[in-house]
């Protein structure tokens, strides 16, 4: 990209472009949800919006999680392009009736005569002792639904576009940032653009290893790799970007040149994305598989509150540069 | 007037739960707690007030702001100060923090933070007690934030449907996080919302301690007469902030309160109140109210230089208590 027309932005800045420029671009755009006024809530993603497009387009609500996102979900079916912010995903899950049972299955159960241009944006915010029901990353659970894309941002590039492309899509989209990521800075395009949903990147080139990252992980690869890197140690850096639909091929053709593969998402391990994305590669690439894949994600177990048992709990790029040698030694 | 005993009872219970609530601030500010804390300075007189009926095989659940509700339901001091440090020896052995309390020994089966969360738990209680025909009532705490959610009148109908011994406390402090009542409420009537279910309904000035106190005490005999469910809105203020010892007054970072209206609820103090009437009573005078402040906060002190020094769970076992061995 050139870098005249971009300029380094933050994640959570860039999110905040991307609103305001899609409110901009289509007036049939708003956004609905609990704190899109309070920096508590939504950090800086929602700047501005309230004194550009006025409360009547960017609407603060009571705590009524369930009846806001139908709305939502309703007033996409009505003409609208619907954003529903949910800043903690935790408080999502009493919303996920218009979100699974109906948002997701309009389209199908009705012939394709409707759809629901809704995007559904949860924000996972954890750490700092803030305990179980504030700290959770439940991507698998809306992966799991036929109807639903589901997209995860790493950078503020993708943070933006992805939800340009959310925003633009015609389906529901499921829109997962985490707060962890808001303060990363790089270049980021001034115009309106489009990262595709269900494509992959990859962030880094490499021989030995490809680590396939989701969100969070995504980024700690990078770290990882470029400290491995150190120890003459080539790692190929997948982000998935997307987590449904998932880009299998290219963690696949990333395998046959590496042979190995560790996939990584800082959620639980049991019934996660990384499973689905270990057993399609499995039984696609079986032939250039040089030892079993490896996954780091965290224990089947609630976040913790005390300090120690918090460290404990959460993983980061020194997790991966362990295992990654574990597997490299090992075979 | 009620028994010298009682008054000097409901007195310690407020102060204890001040007392506490405001040992926290220093250890915020200096990082030694990181735990996210809702301070229930201010609100002391509606938890003192319904604790105070409420007998061990009584229940209670709570909100995210629950110390004051884990204390008056007979939660040891100690505990809850240990679990904030992330201590071992907390009362949900430093997983839950402050958002996560629990005491069962004394009823109080849990707070969590999801809004409305609890509620339906309480209802569940209620229904035990009915099934089992045990004369004891359920008390479930919500603010007035948690009335937008729709299981809140699921559960009232029911709780009325069922005629089940639950009393519904909603702490309206005015503000949900950073809205004020208004804007998230199309009128200011929530003790009306239990109307349409046939659920007696109350209003009551929850900065009184005395007014809370008689009003549970109406509401926990009509549950345990089997004729159902009691709604009790119990209007206060919070003098700290949502989160933290900040408090939210406009101007600063978290622009919400105008000055002027703290300084108003302050002069409404719950605590000093009550202190007024006690000394008007000859209940307590000015050298007893220190004497008991003091033996308080000594406590309160024992117990944060206790919590500090105690051990943090083992991280070997991060993944106990997922499931009950």
């Amino acid at each position: 990209m050139s870098s005249k027309n971009s300029r380094k932005l933050s994640y959570s800045l860039a999110i905040n472009e991307a609103l305001h420029q899609m409110m901009e671009f289509d007036s049939s755009v708003f956004l609905i949800g609990q704190g899109v006024k309070s920096p508590w809530y939504v950090g800086n993603t929602c700047n501005g919006l309230i004194e550009k497009y006025s409360e009547k387009r960017v609407i603060d609500t009571p705590i009524s999680e369930n009846a806001i996102t139908g709305a939502a979900v309703g007033a996409a079916l009505s003409g609208m392009r619907s954003i529903a912010v949910h800043p903690r995903i935790d408080f999502m899950m009493y919303a996920l009736d218009p979100i699974i049972n109906q948002a997701a299955n309009w389209s199908y159960m009705f012939g394709g005569k409707v759809s629901v241009p809704v995007v559904i944006w949860g924000i996972i915010n954890r750490g700092g002792e803030q305990g179980a029901q504030h700290s959770q990353a439940l991507q698998a659970l809306f992966s799991h639904i036929p109807g639903l894309k589901v997209v995860m941002p790493s950078t503020p590039y993708d943070a933006k576009g992805l939800m340009i492309s959310a925003i633009k899509d015609d389906n529901p989209v499921v829109y997962i940032d985490d707060r962890w990521l808001y303060k990363i800075e790089e270049m980021v395009p001034e115009k309106i653009y489009s990262v595709p949903i269900g494509k992959g990147v990859i962030r880094k080139r490499g021989n030995d290893v490809t680590i396939a990252g989701i969100s969070y992980m995504a980024s700690e690869a990078v770290k990882a790799a470029n400290e491995l890197e150190k120890h003459n140690i080539s790692s190929e850096v997948i982000d998935m970007r997307t987590v449904k639909p998932l880009d299998i091929d290219l963690v696949l053709q990333s395998i046959k040149k590496t042979g190995r593969l560790i996939v990584t998402e800082a959620a639980w391990l049991t019934g996660s994305v990384s499973a689905s994305i270990v057993a399609e590669v499995q039984n696609r690439g079986f032939k250039y598989l040089k030892a079993p894949i490896e996954r780091i994600c965290l224990p089947d177990c609630p976040a913790p509150t005390s300090g120690p048992l918090e460290k404990e709990y959460y993983i980061n790029s020194n997790d991966i540069i362990l295992k990654v040698k574990k597997l490299l030694y090992k075979n | 007037m009620q028994s010298k005993i009682i008054l000097k009872k409901l007195y310690r219970k407020m102060l204890q739960i001040r007392l506490c609530e405001e040992s926290f601030i220093i250890p915020i500010l200096n990082k030694e707690i990181r735990c996210p804390i809702h301070l229930y300075v201010g609100e002391e007189a509606i938890s003192a007030g319904i604790g105070a009926v409420l007998n061990n095989k009584d229940v209670m659940f709570s909100n995210h702001r629950s110390h004051g509700h884990y204390l008056s339901k007979g939660g040891e001091l100690k505990e809850l100060i240990a679990e904030i440090y992330g201590k071992e020896t907390g009362c949900s052995r430093g997983r839950g923090g402050s958002m996560h309390l629990i005491y069962p020994k004394t009823g109080f089966l849990g707070s969590a933070p999801i809004v409305s969360g609890t509620i339906s738990l309480a209802v569940g209680s209620a229904l035990s007690f009915k099934i089992r025909n045990k004369k004891n009532v359920a008390v479930s705490f919500f603010g007035d934030g948690a009335t937008g959610e729709g299981v809140l009148f699921e559960s009232m109908n029911f709780a009325s449907l069922k005629k089940l011994p639950l009393i519904f406390v909603c702490e309206n402090n005015l503000y949900a996080t950073h809205l004020q009542i208004l804007e998230t409420h199309a009128k200011d009537n929530i003790w009306e919302m239990a109307k349409p279910f046939g659920i007696p309904s109350f209003r009551i000035d929850g900065n009184n301690v005395l007014e809370v106190f008689e009003k549970a005490q109406k509401a926990v005999k009509y549950c345990k007469s089997g004729k159902g469910p009691v709604f009790i809105e119990c209007i206060t203020y919070r003098l700290m902030g949502h989160v933290g010892p900040d408090d939210n007054i406009q101007g600063n970072h978290t622009d919400i309160r105008p000055k002027k209206e703290i300084e108003a609820w302050k002069k409404r103090d719950p605590i000093l109140k009550f202190e007024k009437y006690l000394l008007k009573n000859n209940v307590l005078n000015k050298k007893e109210i220190e004497d008991v402040k003091n033996k308080i906060q000594k406590k309160i002190e024992e117990y944060h230089n206790i919590s500090i020094k105690e051990e943090y769970p083992l991280t070997k076992n991060l993944e106990k208590y997922v499931f009950k061995k």
